[in-house]
């Protein structure tokens, strides 16, 4: 065995094990205990877990971890067919294609207080303009039904625009020539998109797929910025049920926040353990 | 005054055997952490700096301004590692965690001399387990202020009664206004709220009794007071939509005169001179009664500073708590903050509404109750705030809300 790669190879595997893998473990460890993160930790085996299950704000956050990780997919295709439209010669389509990439760029906490503002029932502009088709006011972040939705809303914006750069270096790649065949078969429109564009775009399809629902899995900023989880804890999701029971303003289990965390991991691993599958057989192929 | 203090700071010196001689001056550094950067608490908080300094000047004072909302998650770590001399914090029940884990130092050696008796209303306040852990600079009432001139042209009366209260909604109700604003985006404004209903339905030995988690929350006596909420809510009294707001954006409602009232400390008072509205169209009054006879608890949270376990400098800081508690820096201080001083003797500030509100607090024969949120256990007082939250927009979720509390209550008693 050659040492070189390893030593070059050491710090990166170090840190990973300091500040990723060790954590984990961590994790595990600590939702075993009652702890406030202050005083001496009680070890109570799986009680912590236990309660959990009878923990209605679990499940809400659990189920809207779920409608964030549908309705984050949507900035899949919608970011691909901007690629396709910004996808042109056109005077200024650089000027164009950075508009679009915009909201990537602001950070995610200026894009909730924005989206709040706009939401905001008695100053924003959402509510004059659905009036001007008639629609009642509606008040989205403050109703339980709808909050989620609009905070999902707002976290589609930037990742839209993500996908869409993701497409748009793809559509770089694709192959004109094989375009030009598949033409001259007589192939356009949707089969021409479905059959010769979209295999050539997998590995950013792929990519756009890992970064999305990871994006929806660790949602928690524009929470914590829109609505701190309300109205009444409506708008949780694992992640920030997680900081809300440990370490906010009231939260002292460290235990409970942990088991939440455990949760969570569970939950992510699932899909990591399906990407890191794909990556291998796709390396085996190679 | 200056004498009793001085005295009692040799005294304390002396008894626990600190160094330096007699213990008269101080030296070293002294790091302050005040929880507040808004403009009149930390002028406040300055000036007091600077009059200690001037007392003792080969003392080196920092004072490090913190925003008040991330103080109450920085302080785990900075009471935990590299902790200042004095550290701004909450009286009641907020003290709890920081006492159970020994991180707060025992200070009732500076309560047993002279300023003990100058702050007794706060005492109980200020004690967990017996024993005393800071030292209160200020307090502040909570009761309805309210648009005296809307008051005045339909011909209303603020209400002693709770039935009055009802007339008084209705008739503002039919002049097409909102009785109440509120903000409850972040929760606490509900809970004020419930604190009040609660305290005039059952009193304040009730009321402390259901916050230390001796009462169940199914109880009959709590859903009285609920019902009595309900009868608001019913009628349409709070503004819509008030999920969406903080307490903040709640203002404006009051300001434009789409709602008369509102129930909030007195901090609320500033924010609406700087809106224009004069103190001849702004009033106050002090929640109505509900139970005839129960005697009248208020709420008044109490503002206070701590001394950290492991504070480098504590000779400093137990001499710095003693000036903090002292009247003459107390008349100062909560001149500047437009609150309360907690000192006997210190003076109260001419203005109408911190005068009217120490006339009530003097009177408050029921009780001084903190706050929700600083009378409850800090795990309560999150489940509880959600749930009246959830309770003013949906009130017949009431048993499932009640119900869900009485987990958390149990949860906590087993813990």
């Amino acid at each position: 065995m050659r040492l070189a790669p390893w030593l070059f190879l050491a710090p990166g595997i170090a840190f990973f094990a300091i500040y990723v893998i060790l954590p984990i473990f961590q994790s595990f460890h600590i939702s075993l205990y009652r702890w406030d993160g202050l005083g001496d930790a009680r070890y109570i085996g799986l009680q912590n877990y236990e309660r959990l299950l009878d923990d209605p704000a679990f499940y809400t956050s659990l189920w809207n971890n779920v409608r964030w990780l549908v309705l984050y997919l949507l900035a899949i295709p919608a970011g691909l067919f901007i690629a396709l439209f910004l996808n042109q010669q056109v005077r200024g389509i650089r000027l164009y294609k950075s508009l679009f990439f915009f909201p990537f760029v602001i950070s995610q906490v200026v894009v909730g207080l924005v989206f709040a503002w706009f939401y905001n029932p008695s100053i924003g502009l959402l509510n004059p303009l659905i009036g001007l088709f008639g629609f009642g006011p509606v008040n989205i972040l403050g109703n339980p039904n709808t909050v989620t939705y609009g905070i999902i809303a707002a976290g589609l914006w930037p990742q839209v625009a993500y996908c869409m750069i993701l497409y748009l270096t793809g559509l770089n790649a694709v192959d004109p020539e094989q375009v030009e065949a598949a033409r001259l078969d007589g192939a356009k429109g949707w089969k021409m998109l479905w059959y010769v564009i979209l295999p050539q775009l997998r590995p950013a399809t792929f990519i756009a797929i890992v970064v999305t629902v990871i994006g929806a899995l660790r949602s928690f900023d524009m929470i914590s910025v829109m609505t701190s989880g309300g109205p009444f804890g409506s708008s949780r999701v694992l992640a920030y049920y997680m900081f809300e029971v440990s370490l906010s303003e009231y939260g002292f289990r460290m235990g409970y926040g942990a088991a939440i965390a455990v949760v969570l991991f569970l939950i992510m691993m699932v899909y990591i353990a399906f990407f890191l599958w794909r990556m291998f057989r796709e390396e085996r192929g190679v | 005054m200056r004498f009793t203090i001085r005295s009692a700071a040799a005294a304390l010196a002396l008894s626990t055997a600190l160094a330096g001689p007699a213990g008269a001056e101080l030296t070293g550094n002294l790091r302050i952490f005040f929880n507040d950067q808004n403009p009149a608490p930390r002028a406040a908080m300055e000036g007091m700096v600077e009059r200690f300094g001037e007392m003792h000047p080969d003392l080196n004072i920092e004072l490090t301004l913190i925003d008040r909302e991330a103080n109450k998650t920085q302080i785990r770590n900075y009471l935990t590692a590299n902790a200042p001399d004095v550290n701004g914090w909450y009286a009641g029940n907020r003290m709890r965690p920081y006492v159970n884990a020994g991180l707060f130092e025992d200070v009732s050696d500076l309560w047993d001399g002279p300023m003990g008796e100058e702050l007794a209303s706060t005492r109980p306040a200020l004690t967990l387990d017996g024993r005393q852990w800071g030292v209160p600079y200020s307090y502040y009432q909570w009761g309805i202020y309210f648009r005296q001139d809307i008051y005045d042209e339909l011909g209303l009366t603020p209400a002693t009664t709770w039935e009055e209260e009802i007339t008084n909604c209705q008739a503002i109700l039919d002049s097409g206004r909102k009785c109440y604003t509120i903000g409850t985006r972040f929760l606490w404004t509900a809970g004020g709220w419930f604190d009040y209903l609660n305290l005039r339905t059952h009193g304040y030995d009730f009321h402390m009794a259901l916050t230390a988690n001796e009462i169940p929350w199914t109880d009959d006596r709590v859903r009285e007071t609920f019902a009595n909420w309900r009868q608001l809510i019913d009628m349409g009294a709070f503004i819509d939509n008030h999920t969406a707001y903080t307490w903040q954006e709640a203002q404006p409602y009051l300001v434009n005169g789409d709602a008369v009232a509102y129930l909030m400390g007195n901090f609320l008072v500033e924010p609406l001179r700087d809106a224009g509205i004069t103190d001849n169209q702004l009033g106050f009054y002090q929640f109505p009664e509900i139970t005839p006879g129960v005697p009248k608890a208020e709420d008044a949270p109490t503002d206070t500073l701590h001394i950290p376990t492991q504070a480098q400098n504590k000779e400093a800081a137990r001499e710095f708590l003693l000036y903090v508690a002292s009247a003459e820096n107390q008349s100062i201080v909560n001149e500047v903050l437009g609150q309360l001083p907690i000192n006997s003797n210190a003076e109260v500030a001419d203005d109408k509404f911190i005068r009217a509100g120490f006339e009530m607090l003097s009177s408050a024969t029921g009780g001084i109750a903190q706050f929700f949120d600083r009378d409850a256990d800090a795990e309560m007082a999150s489940a509880g705030m959600e749930g009246f939250q959830e309770f003013m927009v949906m009130p017949d979720n009431l048993d499932a809300i009640l119900t869900r509390l009485e987990n958390v209550r149990q949860r906590i008693l087993e813990d």
